[in-house]
């Protein structure tokens, strides 16, 4: 019984490495919206997000925690916007004490999200075979 | 004292304690729900959440892993290489001190339910180095593997791989792409659970063998079969957290279908109901054997759950809501809690005469209760929240989040007793094992 269990085992990651590695190379632009950012800045903007845990109250494409809103199409609502609240805090949001720079990095990083569609269900349609699309 | 010569004992007692921190942390967190101000100058969620989640997942990787070496000192009647093992240990030990100080003052930088700076994945990752040697050389004399030990050895290899994976972020390459980023985030994230569940799986299998005494079950068709299916689930099904997200339709396509084979699982568990009833019947009184009749019952709950989540239309009205949370914490509390709490009964207090008390069954209910209210108010707070997503004209997020609030109690509530309970039966699993050794 041994052997054919091992080579199974094999098979299969063998296809998750070939599944794996072709996500890994893939670098088609996944972008719905005409959205202009800074594609170096918005890197820096992801680890702002990060350090500042974010994500703990706030999702990216209905992932995150949830306390606060969808962030991914904030940045339609503009830099102060954003910015106000992190000034100021509400409910139990905390103030973030962002640099300036900090806060035009992570606002880089919302308009990278922001480019890459939206995320808001009601833009989606559902397909025959029961799978969803954006519209 | 003598619990902590056995190194995997040491790790049982060490998950332990993180569970009570992880249940702590958890029950004051939820209070932010309703009182935004409640600690939010000292603490605030953005601390006491990844406190709450690193030590539930900590708990789970660490209860595994003990459960793992006991099992092993069983099955080849050695305890060998007792310094690997200790080293193993005092790496965790190392990431865990860190990582808990770095969180108290306020310092982050990694992912979700990784939140702490990312240099403390290496010891993490080294530990897991570790493990897997240990794990090899432990497991080198027994000739034939029944499926658990394939189990622990396939979530053994995986964990560490898929850790790695985890971390392609720390590269800027990776971040080139929002999307591809968000894509293999959420790969690692889901796949890592798969990971764990197989040790946690692996260790129920073990535990029901020696209670149930068939030592031939381990080598069944069925039982290879479904370890099969879990890890093809494992490694290709994570897919379903994307739906919404814009990349590769492939990406959907392959979760989507991969998804739907759990349904074998789901007919496998209604097909062995009636073996499962008999075998309650036999077993109820022992303490071990009660835990793992309710994951039992929780693994149908969670897997119903999922299997609807996982048809892309039906997630169209979950995703992004706290459908979500009661999927995770009803697998982590559900599932993994249950399981492990039978390994730490099973491996600490191995005598039958102990499990019996008032104290210990009045937790035990109080536990399966208090968390089918927990799940369910976190559920129609899902459902609420489903509503106003497609509603017209939408109201505001705070008109939304204050339709919710009775069920915030509840859910407030429901895990306060369910946090009261589980302090119940860890205080009476404590008890009872210093009453063993004094
Ligand atoms: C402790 C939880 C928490 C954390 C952490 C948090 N927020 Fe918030 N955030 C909220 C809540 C709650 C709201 C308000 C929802 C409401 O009542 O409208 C909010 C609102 C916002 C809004 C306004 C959204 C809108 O569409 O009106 C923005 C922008 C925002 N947060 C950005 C951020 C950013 C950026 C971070 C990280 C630096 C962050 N938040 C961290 C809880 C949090």
């Amino acid at each position: 019984m041994g052997k054919p269990i091992l080579i199974l085992f094999l098979l299969l990651s063998l296809a998750f490495l070939v599944f794996s590695s072709s996500i890994y190379k893939d670098d088609t632009v996944y972008e719905k919206k005409p959205v202009a950012y800074d594609a170096a800045l918005q890197k820096e903007g992801r680890l702002i997000w990060q350090k500042n845990n974010c994500h703990v109250c706030h999702q990216l494409y209905g992932l995150g925690g949830f306390l606060g809103p969808d962030l991914t199409n904030v940045a339609d609502k503009g830099y102060y916007y954003i910015d106000a609240f992190l000034k100021v805090g509400i409910n139990s949001m905390p103030i973030f004490n962002l640099t300036e720079e900090e806060s035009l990095h992570l606002f880089e990083f919302l308009k990278a999200t922001n480019a890459s569609g939206s995320a808001n269900p009601k833009d989606y349609t559902i397909l025959m075979d029961g799978m969803i699309v954006q519209k | 004292m003598k619990l902590t010569k056995n190194i995997g004992t040491l790790f049982l007692i060490t998950a332990l304690g993180l569970f009570a921190a992880s249940i702590f942390f958890g029950f004051l967190a939820s209070i932010i729900y309703r009182y935004p101000e409640f600690l939010k100058n000292s603490l605030g969620l953005i601390k006491l959440r990844p406190m709450h989640v690193s030590a539930a997942l900590f708990w789970i990787l660490l209860a595994a892993t003990g459960s793992i070496y006991r099992s092993l000192d069983i099955l080849t009647k050695k305890k060998t290489y007792p310094l690997l093992q200790k080293i193993h240990w005092g790496l965790w030990l190392l990431a865990i001190l860190g990582i808990f100080y770095s969180y108290a003052t306020g310092s982050f930088g990694g992912r979700e339910y990784w939140e702490y700076p990312p240099v403390f994945a290496i010891p993490i990752g080294l530990a897991w180095l570790f493990f897997l040697i240990t794990f090899f050389l432990k497991v080198k004399s027994i000739k034939k593997w029944p499926v658990y030990i394939w189990m622990w050895m396939t979530g053994i290899v995986y964990f560490l791989f898929i850790f790695i994976e985890n971390y392609f972020w720390v590269l800027p390459y990776f971040r080139e792409s929002f999307i591809k980023d968000m894509v293999i985030q959420w790969k690692a994230a889901g796949s890592i659970v798969g990971a764990y569940n197989m040790l946690v799986y692996g260790t129920a299998f073990f535990i029901m063998e020696r209670i149930s005494k068939k030592a031939n079950t381990g080598f069944n068709t069925w039982a290879f079969a479904l370890f099969f299916l879990s890890f093809f689930n494992m490694l290709f099904n994570w897919g379903h957290h994307l739906y919404l997200v814009p990349t590769n339709s492939t990406i959907h396509y392959v979760g989507y279908i991969v998804s739907m084979t759990e349904w074998v699982f789901f007919i496998k568990i209604i097909y062995n109901w009636k073996k499962q009833v008999t075998e309650a019947e036999a077993f109820y009184h022992y303490y071990p054997y009660r835990f793992i009749l309710a994951f039992n019952c929780w693994l149908f709950f969670n897997l119903t759950l999922a299997l609807f989540m996982s048809i892309p239309f039906i997630n169209l009205y979950m995703h992004g809501t706290h459908f979500i949370t009661a999927h995770a914490m009803g697998t982590t509390i559900g599932i993994n809690t249950m399981i492990l709490l039978a390994a730490l009964f099973f491996f600490l207090v191995p005598k039958k005469e102990h499990h019996q008390s008032k104290f210990l069954n009045t937790g035990f209910w109080g536990i399966q209760i208090s968390l089918l209210i927990f799940l369910l108010s976190l559920m129609t707070m899902g459902f609420i929240k489903s509503i106003w997503f497609f509603e017209e004209p939408q109201a505001l997020f705070a008109d939304m989040m204050e339709r919710m609030k009775p069920f915030t109690f509840l859910f407030i509530l429901s895990g306060m007793s369910l946090f009261l309970s589980f302090l119940g039966v860890i205080s009476g699993l404590v008890y009872t094992l210093f009453k063993k050794h004094s």
